[in-house]
């Protein structure tokens, strides 16, 4: 059992919880990821470890509850534990000083992005931020994410908070203004990634993503998480998490991420109908990947 | 239960072997539970009753883990069943899992005398008879363990090798750990094996039995990630290693449209039906696609065991693809018959060359070419050679990939000085499991490529015989 030692809910439908995991909370680098699983007939759900405590043994994870499994996650607080935390895995992000780095979160991927461009700030990059969301509740980590930048831009698709607009508005405007970018590191949803791809490559603009697709094992066993990169097949839980952007095959992922939609439905279905919580479920979309 | 020591024992000859009840295909093919019932006492006694205990005898020779066998079968045939099982486990700690999945009939049985005028003595369904009996009865016991050594065994995996070297090092007196990368214990025997071949609850009850032993087990411990071998050695204060972390490296084909949605590697597949149980989806969370037509590629246990899944997760057709003819398929051959029994549509001499899908990135094809036997190759098999013209596709919603599994690079990529050959296997010698590297031995489908749970367990067997004799002498 690996205790939880901290629950709350940082936006709609967003939750960060704090677990006991202390071998984890020693090896982990940024980049890398876990996999939860809560009862014995519990999926294995991978998701992106945003901080630890090796003093405490702690890590920390952030999602959004979407699905059965990780709806049920967010009832979970001190008191409760996890059957089964798995990690650290995938590689490391590669991180030195490159320059001038973007960082670009959107959505809960702002999540992921936190100990990266953290640890991209400490090698002594600059760091310029770009943090958005669909709406202000949904928004995530701005505070984190100003005191570690050395700019920071934040935008809202319906213009409800900050700058209206995509977060790929921003990265272009700052493209525009001749900023010598060395790197771009975009994480969120698979449109934003591919978007964000899309911008830079004119550019030249070397564009890392960290992909989030269906998995099982997560330690290379099983290949549910395969990707086409440059052509070639990847398989995200230990080839990546992490790949150049310009060469990921985002149609497919988009695609693969669909292969159980109507799964999700029914069971997101009987545990509503069991009287968990009932909330709107826009299970298009998965906290990093669990299915 | 009957005791009949008194009766006498009939003439050995007289006897045919016996028949294993089991369930009928038309039944078996929509449930999960296991296919045979196994031996009912009386027709246990009868067939072991039909062993003339040779005086050199064979079938041990045949037994990678040398059972000893004339001396449990006599066990049977005199009703002393809990006996027979102890006897077994002298030698074998897993005796209900190799009574199910060892390919007897290729080992111990195939030697066997009365094999040459007719059939062999049924020695595996006789070891899955006393192992399942005294499991039922509750009368399995735990043998003393020697003395403490002091010293510390770190096993990496817990499949068949890793739990054979675990069990033999825990009885003389090692402090030995297991690190599991999944959340359960069993290796290919929880993930891979299915649920009608070999109850989980039966795995579970062989690791339990090592645990009982004394041996340690850590599970979600993803050597090469959470911990290195380095670390266990020096950090973790392990005086030796024993790395069997199988072969879990899924082959795809490399072909056009493989990575449509509906194509499965085989260890996907099995794994979202087995250790995950998505055959109870909703009520287990991991779900797996409702097929209507699979095709699985590939002849091997592998291939089977995914063709009968498909059909109990209720698809209508399941067509296996193998690109060879009958004779030169991997596969055990009861196994073959059990896929025929239960429907599987067998097309061979044939070979996938691409997957075609739907606007959705569905597969909904599969284009295949036939194939016709040319020279020998380096297997020794006749090599399959296309033929022209001969193309041709099967409608589907489901292919399973089915070819073989290679080497996972975790734990060689993060071991400096453990060499491997250049298809990722650790190098490691036959009798002793030694690698390049001091005090890590390896063993299993991790050294020999994707084989038997049996041969994995045989390694396992001479590696901790030689870790006990590192660990008594420090001598590498």
């Amino acid at each position: 059992m690996f205790p939880i030692l901290e629950s709350r809910e940082i936006a709609q439908n967003v939750y960060l919880q704090r677990i006991h995991a202390p071998r984890i909370a020693r090896k982990r680098k940024a980049g890398q990821f876990l996999v939860l699983r809560h009862t014995d007939t519990g999926e294995r759900i991978p998701l992106t470890i945003v901080a630890s405590d090796p003093a405490e043994g702690s890590v920390t994870i952030i999602f959004q509850a979407v699905g059965k499994s990780t709806s049920e996650f967010s009832m979970l607080g001190p008191g409760d534990g996890y059957l089964d935390v798995v990690g650290p895995l995938g590689l490391p992000t590669h991180i030195e000083k490159f320059g001038t780095v973007v960082g670009v979160g959107g959505g809960i991927g702002t999540a992921p992005l936190l100990p990266i461009a953290t640890s991209i700030k400490l090698a002594g990059n600059q760091l310029l931020s770009i943090v958005g969301a669909r709406t202000k509740d949904l928004l995530i980590l701005e505070d984190e994410m100003r005191a570690i930048s050395d700019e920071i831009v934040v935008t809202t698709d319906d213009g409800s908070y900050a700058k209206k607009g995509f977060v790929t508005t921003a990265l272009q405007e700052m493209i525009d203004r001749g900023e010598k970018i060395a790197l771009c590191i975009a994480i969120g949803p698979v449109p934003m990634m591919r978007a964000v791809a899309e911008v830079t490559r004119p550019h030249r603009i070397r564009t890392v993503v960290s992909l989030n697709p269906i998995m099982v094992d997560a330690t290379g066993m099983c290949g549910a998480c395969r990707v086409s990169v440059g052509g070639t097949t990847k398989f995200v839980c230990v080839d990546g998490p992490e790949f150049d952007g310009h060469q990921v095959d985002f149609k497919e992922l988009v695609m693969r991420n669909r292969a159980y939609l109507r799964e999700e439905k029914t069971a997101m279905e009987k545990f509503e109908h069991k009287g968990g919580n009932c909330m709107g479920s826009d299970i298009a979309t998965s906290a990093r990947g669990g299915n | 239960m009957a005791d009949v020591t008194h009766k006498p024992r009939p003439k050995p000859f007289s006897i045919p072997r016996q028949p294993m009840p089991e369930q009928p295909p038309a039944v078996r093919v929509r449930n999960f539970r296991e296919v045979p019932y196994g031996l009912t006492p009386d027709l246990a006694i009868q067939e072991a009753s039909r062993c003339i205990q040779c005086k050199n005898p064979q079938c041990v020779k045949g037994c990678p883990v040398s059972v000893q066998i004339p001396e449990f079968i006599d066990l049977v045939a005199r009703g002393k069943f809990i006996e027979a099982a102890k006897k077994i486990k002298e030698t074998n700690a897993l005796p209900a899992v190799c009574g199910r999945v060892c390919p007897q009939e290729e080992q111990c049985e195939m030697p066997c005398v009365l094999g040459k005028k007719g059939e062999p003595v049924a020695i595996g369904r006789l070891e899955r008879f006393v192992a399942d009996f005294e499991r039922v009865t509750g009368n399995v016991e735990i043998p003393p363990v020697s003395a403490p050594t002091g010293k510390r065994v770190a096993v990496v995996g817990a499949g068949p090798a890793g739990l054979t070297v675990a069990g033999d090092l825990v009885q003389i007196g090692h402090d030995v750990t297991i690190f599991e990368a999944l959340h359960k214990a069993g290796g290919v025997l929880m993930y891979g094996i299915p649920e009608f071949r070999l109850p989980k609850e039966i795995v579970q009850a062989e690791v339990d039995y090592i645990r009982n032993l004394g041996a340690k087990l850590e599970c979600n411990a993803v050597i090469g990630k959470s911990i290195t071998i380095d670390e266990l050695l020096t950090e973790e204060g392990f005086d030796a290693v024993f790395v069997g972390t199988g072969a879990g490296l899924p082959y795809f084909m490399n072909i056009p449209g493989e990575n449509l949605i509906g194509v499965y590697s085989a260890n996907e597949y099995l794994t979202r039906a087995n250790l995950m149980k998505a055959y109870a989806f909703p009520e287990a969370d991991t779900p797996l696609v409702k097929s209507k037509r699979v095709a699985v590629v590939g002849g091997g246990n592998v291939a089977m065991d995914a063709a009968r899944t498909a059909m109990r997760m209720g698809a209508e057709k399941v067509y296996l693809v193998y690109r060879r003819s009958r004779k030169e398929m991997p596969a055990r051959i009861e196994e073959i018959h059990h896929a025929e029994e239960e429907g599987i549509e067998f097309h061979l001499l044939t070979n996938p060359i691409a997957f075609h899908g739907n606007d959705d990135a569905w597969v909904t094809e599969v284009e295949c070419q036939k194939m016709e036997l040319g020279e020998p190759d380096a297997s020794g098999r006749r090599r399959p050679v296309p033929m022209k013209g001969s193309e041709f596709r099967l409608p589907v919603d489901t292919v399973i990939v089915s070819i073989g599994n290679g080497a996972n690079p975790l734990v060689p990529s993060t071991t400096p000085g453990m060499d491997t050959n250049k298809w990722g296997n650790i190098l490691a010698d036959q009798e002793t499991g030694k690698t390049s590297k001091k005090g890590v031995f390896a063993g299993g489908d991790i050294v020999i490529g994707a084989a038997t749970v049996i041969l994995a367990m045989g390694a396992g067997r001479k590696a901790a015989a030689a870790i006990n004799e590192f660990l008594k002498t420090g001598v590498w």
